[in-house]
């Protein structure tokens, strides 16, 4: 079976294996709870950094382990895999939104005091862009910086912002110039920064371990030193970072499918009916071979759009297309985990039950599908 | 500072076992493989008393290509060299073979100290560490939780029944038989796993050893006769009622069968 991507290495086989031993050791066993009780131990951080996990895809120098995105998604299903909590994996790899910004455009000082930090664990980050009156229409955000002397006052709020509630530290969105794309920076706004707090946290259908909050900005002095990149140039800044994500949404749709899809072959073998294994209906085992196919077909999309991005191509649209293939294969991937579970699938404590909550967001987060279609579209010039 | 630490790769926790069609062992095609768990806490020792001080780990494997990923995952884990024992013969050994065959590479390098699992996932036999010791001429301590060296010697804390424990001190060298759970095992970074690819791995047979006479399948006193998975008994008998009512009708059943 298709259970590894087209670029994958022994080295990649290897990583695989260490990140699957942490998540079945130090995760797995906590996966229900964490998530009944919608957080896990911030300390969780410190030791995904300790054993080489976190720093997966950070320069050396910034304290990461090296390697490329590949190698992070390969480590990011194995925990997903084996630690079958979402919710941890989203909330650990949370930086990988928060972070990229910053090692592209920061300067030395801003990279020594968030990413160094970040990426061994010790401070958590988070990436706030969407707000309560602007979600994918990105250059439409509100949230205002006025610039005097050495600081920005910053007013407005930020929502469905995934870590906010405990991050030491937010990239955040913020206009600081006129209308639309060309008026928007990027401004790190640290958690004890007077006239920064949390207004709420978001309860959700799924992804019950990694918190979300609500964030307001309330005249939050934040000094110039925090500009990331050029004032006026944030919409490019955030933009950078698209396939990267994209693409890692379309690898935690593959990996919590692949999931849902083990869950169901195994008790699909043990689960008797009339008689027999549920195996033995001809129904199942063709429901289950469905299952397998797309997810064979998403995984070997999300790997080929992968590998061109690495050498360097642009897969903009590719990379779209690979976000909506998966998200889609995984939502009915794990609808029909739950049905072939029959009424055990829909009770809480059953993984599929979780899975098949956690796979509703995909659709939506890191750009909606329909954003996705409209970027295709524009690459197709229909 | 040198130490041994002996590896064997089973079949993973997760694979799904069938028996092979000749009835002689389990079917291998196809299904992932693993670093025995005892194996891994012995690995860890031997790497912890290599950070204490200047310890060279020499990790060694006996058995076919897929030996290989087992030994980079070690090397990647901080081990410095490989032996593997490549050898469809020695494969064929029995655990005293195997035990020959590594006491062979044992006075080759000299170790200061082995370290094993108490026992492999697979067979279950814990035949080898104790076999090992012997033909080696070193004094061994299995069941090991905890071991500490001196420059002359080295003291260990064996698990025995009860919850009880033992302190042993052996002169060096020696051979420790590790138990599961005696320390966390590290993990392998990216950085280490690239490494590992350019650490060098040793490939030798039975013959290079030197015993390629006393070992294989002509050699063996222990013969596997047949694999099988125990058929399901139908003699369940399920006791329905009251928790009161099943314990009533338990205790008569213990009574019937003589054991009260
Ligand atoms: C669990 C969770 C975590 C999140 N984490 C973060 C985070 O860390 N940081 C952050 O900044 N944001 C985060 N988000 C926000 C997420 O990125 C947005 O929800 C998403 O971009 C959609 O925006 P919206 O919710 O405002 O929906 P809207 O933009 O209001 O969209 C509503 C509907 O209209 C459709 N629509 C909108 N515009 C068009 C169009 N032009 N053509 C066709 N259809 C259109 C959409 O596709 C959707 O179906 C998170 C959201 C969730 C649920």
């Amino acid at each position: 079976m298709l259970s590894e991507y087209c670029f994958e290495t022994d080295v990649h086989r290897e990583l695989r294996e260490q990140a699957r031993r942490f998540a079945a050791a130090e995760i797995a066993p906590h996966a229900h709870q964490w998530d009944e009780e919608e957080e896990f131990p911030r300390e969780l951080y410190q030791r995904f950094a300790e054993v080489g996990l976190l720093g997966l895809g950070y320069p050396e120098e910034l304290g990461g382990g090296g390697g490329d995105l590949g190698h992070g998604y390969v480590a990011a299903e194995e925990i997903v895999l084996a630690g079958k909590s979402v919710g941890t994996c989203v909330g650990l790899g949370g930086h990988s939104i928060a972070l990229p910004p910053i090692v592209k455009l920061g300067t030395e000082e801003q990279k020594r005091r968030f990413v160094v930090p970040a990426v061994a664990g010790e401070k958590i980050s988070a990436l706030a862009i969407t707000e309560p009156g602007a979600g994918s229409d990105v250059a439409g955000i509100s949230t205002r910086a006025v610039r005097g002397g050495q600081h920005y006052v910053v007013n407005g709020a930020k929502t469905f912002i995934t870590s906010g509630c405990r991050a030491d530290f937010v990239v955040t969105a913020v206009r600081t110039g006129g209308e639309r794309h060309g008026g928007i920076s990027l401004l790190v706004i640290e958690r004890d920064t007077p006239g920064f707090s949390v207004s709420k946290k978001l309860h959700k259908t799924g992804w019950w371990a990694s918190d979300t909050a609500e964030l307001a900005f309330e005249d939050c002095r934040v000094p110039v030193a925090n500009l990331i990149g050029e004032e006026h140039a944030g919409f490019r800044a955030i933009m950078i970072n698209f396939v990267a994500e994209r693409l890692m949404i379309a690898a935690q749709c593959v990996a919590i499918a692949e999931l849902a899809y083990r869950e169901s072959k195994s008790w699909a073998r043990e689960r008797q009916a009339f008689g027999k294994p549920l195996t033995g209906f001809q129904v199942i085992r063709h429901k289950l071979a469905d299952m397998a196919t797309r997810l064979a077909a998403g995984r070997a999309l999300t790997g080929e759009c992968l590998s061109r991005h690495l050498a360097g191509e642009d897969v903009m649209a590719v990379a779209a297309m690979a976000k909506n293939c998966a998200t889609d294969m995984c939502s009915w991937v794990c609808d029909q985990a739950v049905q072939i579970h029959g009424g055990q699938g829909y009770m809480r404590e059953t993984v599929v039950e979780r899975l098949y909550r956690d796979a509703r967001l995909y659709p939506i987060g890191g750009g909606t599908r329909e954003i996705m279609n409209e970027i295709i579209a524009k690459a197709e010039r229909y | 500072m040198k130490v041994m630490v002996c590896l064997k790769q089973v079949p993973h926790q997760d694979a799904r076992l069938d028996v092979a069609a000749d009835g002689s062992w389990i079917q291998e095609d196809n299904i992932k493989f693993e670093i025995n768990s005892y194996d891994t806490y012995a690995l860890e020792e031997a790497l912890r008393a290599k950070d204490a001080g200047e310890a060279e780990v020499v990790v060694v494997s006996i058995g076919p290509d897929r030996v290989t990923q087992a030994l980079r995952t070690a090397l990647g884990m901080g081990a410095d060299r490989a032996v593997h024992v490549k050898d469809p013969e020695a494969d064929a050994s029995d655990s005293l073979g195997k035990a020959k065959i590594l006491a062979a590479i044992a006075k080759q390098e000299e170790p200061d100290v082995i370290y094993c699992g108490l026992m492999a996932d697979d067979g279950n036999f814990s035949a080898i560490p104790p076999m090992l010791a012997e033909l080696a001429g070193m004094p061994s301590a299995t069941g090991v939780i905890s071991s500490e060296a001196s420059d002359t010697s080295i003291t260990v804390r064996r698990e025995l029944e009860g919850g009880c424990r033992e302190v042993v001190e052996l002169p060096r060298p020696c051979l420790l038989a590790i138990q599961t759970g005696a320390n966390q095992v590290r993990y392998a970074s990216l950085k280490g796993i690239m490494q590992a690819k350019k650490k060098p791995v040793d490939v030798k047979t039975a013959a290079d050893l030197g015993v390629g006479e006393q070992v294989g399948a002509g050699a063996a006193k222990v013969k596997i006769n047949k694999i099988y998975i125990p058929p399901k008994s139908d003699q369940a008998e399920l006791l329905e009622g009251s928790t009161d009512e099943i314990v009533t009708q338990l205790v008569g059943k213990i009574r019937e069968l003589g054991v009260l």
